[in-house]
């Protein structure tokens, strides 16, 4: 596999932590100090802001940036929804194609030799700087330019994980489906597949930030209005730091949430994960 | 027995096997060596030797999941291909292999679901497996929630499934406690006899391999070779029981083990490559 792909790998989350706590205090324990460290941090934030008096368009204040949050909810939500949706959509999208090539790579050798290198490819090139070409391409009205992007982003991840879940199986379970004179298909269906999907839900928790983060900077190269992005460049050249602000830490909402969401269901499905 | 007219079958027939891995640059192992084997049907052998002398290569080879370097080896006088494809065999690995993300019985129900089985079969011969191998409490577990040696237990279970009339065990026993291990023995001599099935039986263990073979195949290794072979006479399986242990000849045949294990050649002897 290639250089860039090696960054992009990683082992599904361990298993048993999750389980290993009694629930409640394993939750304060864990939840507790970065609540603890985010408070804090929060107040030295607006300490030093206060007491240096620095000018709100070099760094407003999280008070101010709290309440241009609060009075703009419903500008955010809306935002947050437009860029969330597009975000998704490259998602599902990147997410069905790194699945099925990977499959296919993994049953076709000439495929993967074909494959390797234009996915390595594809990993190096900043996907970003595909935006504005692709907004040219789908014309200024429509979401399709975003959506792909993010799609692209999400595919590389998805794609290797798969691949790497997909060659996990363990030799003692290819032996055993040999004895069993069982057929490629099921020998794929009950042992190489659920090897392999923790590993698929490794490479979703991936690119799930990066679907969102691609979706996100993708509107910064034009194309229609109401998404996070552009929220973000329009308060910010309207002189409203505020609410620039605001729409930043929608974002980083919106992020958090695909990425706990992914994480969720990652934990959910490795429970049962081989012990490679 | 009964078929004393026709000319008997062997359940397994391993002639002249050899088998040789290639190692990097050249250097090449032999792991076995013209290896000449013999299994009656219903009959139970035990393959015993230290650490790397081939045992596990050669149950491979009669499994088909490897291919020997040289020689033949007939299963029911079919080729050993031909013996898998038919599902002639129940094999239970050195290590477990039970699939994570199914059940104890999901486990054993994995060959009947794979040669389709109905879910009602499956699910009456899944519990009547668990039985046996005492995890009736814990039928919905799943393996990472399983000892070693439950586990194991598991993997014999599933091995039993299909009811083969050829077993091949790989140290099955290896992560059994004493207590459970001479339990599951017994149990082993009850099912066999019972099925009349062959088993090849791979073994660290002298008394176990005493307690429950026909006969003992003691093997060297390097290149892995059969140096003897013993007949233990403790008569028939159904008739072994927890008393046999205490018997004057199962000693006899222990004592007889250690010495060919231990024997007059100095294991680990170099420099006696025929070939
Ligand atoms: N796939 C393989 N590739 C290369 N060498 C192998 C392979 N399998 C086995 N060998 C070699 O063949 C020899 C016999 O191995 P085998 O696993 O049959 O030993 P064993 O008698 O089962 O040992 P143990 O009692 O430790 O399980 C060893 O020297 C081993 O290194
Ligand atoms: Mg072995």
């Amino acid at each position: 596999m290639s250089a860039g792909a090696g960054v992009r790998e990683a082992a599904p989350a361990p298993a048993g932590s999750a389980r290993a706590n009694p629930a409640g205090s394993g939750l304060a324990r864990t939840v507790l100090p970065p609540v603890l460290l985010g408070v804090l941090a929060i107040l030295l934030w607006q300490g030093f802001v206060t007491v240096l008096a620095i000018k709100p368009f070099i760094l407003p204040g999280p008070f101010a940036i709290g309440e241009q949050f609060v009075a703009n909810l419903q500008n955010v939500v809306s935002g947050s929804v437009v860029t969330g949706r597009n975000a998704l959509i490259g998602l599902v999208i990147g997410a069905i194609v790194g699945v099925l090539l990977a499959i296919l790579s993994a049953l076709v050798r000439i495929f993967d030799g074909m494959a390797a290198p234009v996915v390595a490819a594809v990993a190096v090139v900043p996907i970003v700087a595909l935006a504005p070409v692709l907004c040219t391409m789908f014309g200024a009205n429509a979401e399709t330019a975003r959506q792909l992007v993010a799609a692209l982003a999400v595919f590389v991840p998805v794609y290797f994980n798969t691949l790497k879940g997909l060659r996990m199986v363990r030799p003692v379970h290819r032996d055993l489906m040999r004895s069993y004179a069982a057929s490629a298909w099921q020998a794929t269906k009950t042992v190489t597949l659920p090897t392999a999907v923790p590993f698929v839900f490794t490479g979703l928790r991936i690119a799930s930030s990066l679907a969102v983060i691609s979706a996100l900077i993708a509107e910064y190269f034009g194309g229609p209005v109401g998404g996070l992005g552009k929220s973000i460049t329009s308060a910010a050249s309207s002189s409203n730091y505020g609410l620039a602000w605001a729409y930043v830490l929608g974002s980083i909402i919106l992020g958090l949430l695909f990425y706990c969401a992914a994480l969720g269901l990652e934990k959910l499905v490795s429970r049962r994960a081989p012990t490679a | 027995m009964t078929t004393a007219a026709r000319p008997v079958q062997h359940a397994v027939e391993v002639t002249e096997v050899s088998r040789v891995f290639a190692g990097r640059k050249g250097a090449s192992v032999t792991a076995l060596d013209a290896v000449s084997l013999t299994v009656a049907p219903g009959e139970f052998v035990s393959l015993i030797g230290p650490s790397g002398c081939g045992k596990s290569t050669l149950l491979r080879l009669i499994a088909d999941l490897d291919t020997p370097t040289s020689g033949s080896i007939e299963v029911f006088g079919k080729t050993a291909s031909q013996a898998r494809i038919d599902q002639d065999y129940g094999i239970a690995f050195q290590q477990a292999g039970l699939l994570p993300w199914r059940t104890v019985t999901g486990n054993i129900e994995l060959p009947l679901e794979l040669h389709g089985a109905g879910k009602a079969a499956r699910r009456e011969r899944a519990a009547e497996l668990i039985e046996l191998v005492g995890l009736t409490d814990f039928a919905g577990h799943y393996p990472d929630q399983l000892s070693g040696g439950m586990q194991q237990r598991v993997a014999i279970a599933r091995s039993l499934a299909e009811s083969p009339s050829l077993l091949l065990m790989d140290e099955p026993f290896g992560a059994l406690d004493e207590m459970t291990r001479e339990r599951m023995q017994n149990e082993l001599v009850r099912i066999c006899a019972e099925t009349s099935a062959a088993v090849v039986f791979v073994t660290h263990s002298i008394p176990e391999a005493v307690f429950l073979s026909n006969r003992v195949v003691v093997m060297s290794p390097r290149p892995g070779r059969i140096r003897d072979v013993l007949g233990v006479n403790l008569g028939r399986m159904s008739d072994r029981g927890e008393n046999l242990r205490e018997d004057a000849e199962f000693f006899h045949s222990v004592s007889r083990v250690r010495e060919l294990l231990h024997g007059d050649t100095p294991t680990g002897a170099r420099g006696v490559e025929t070939r």
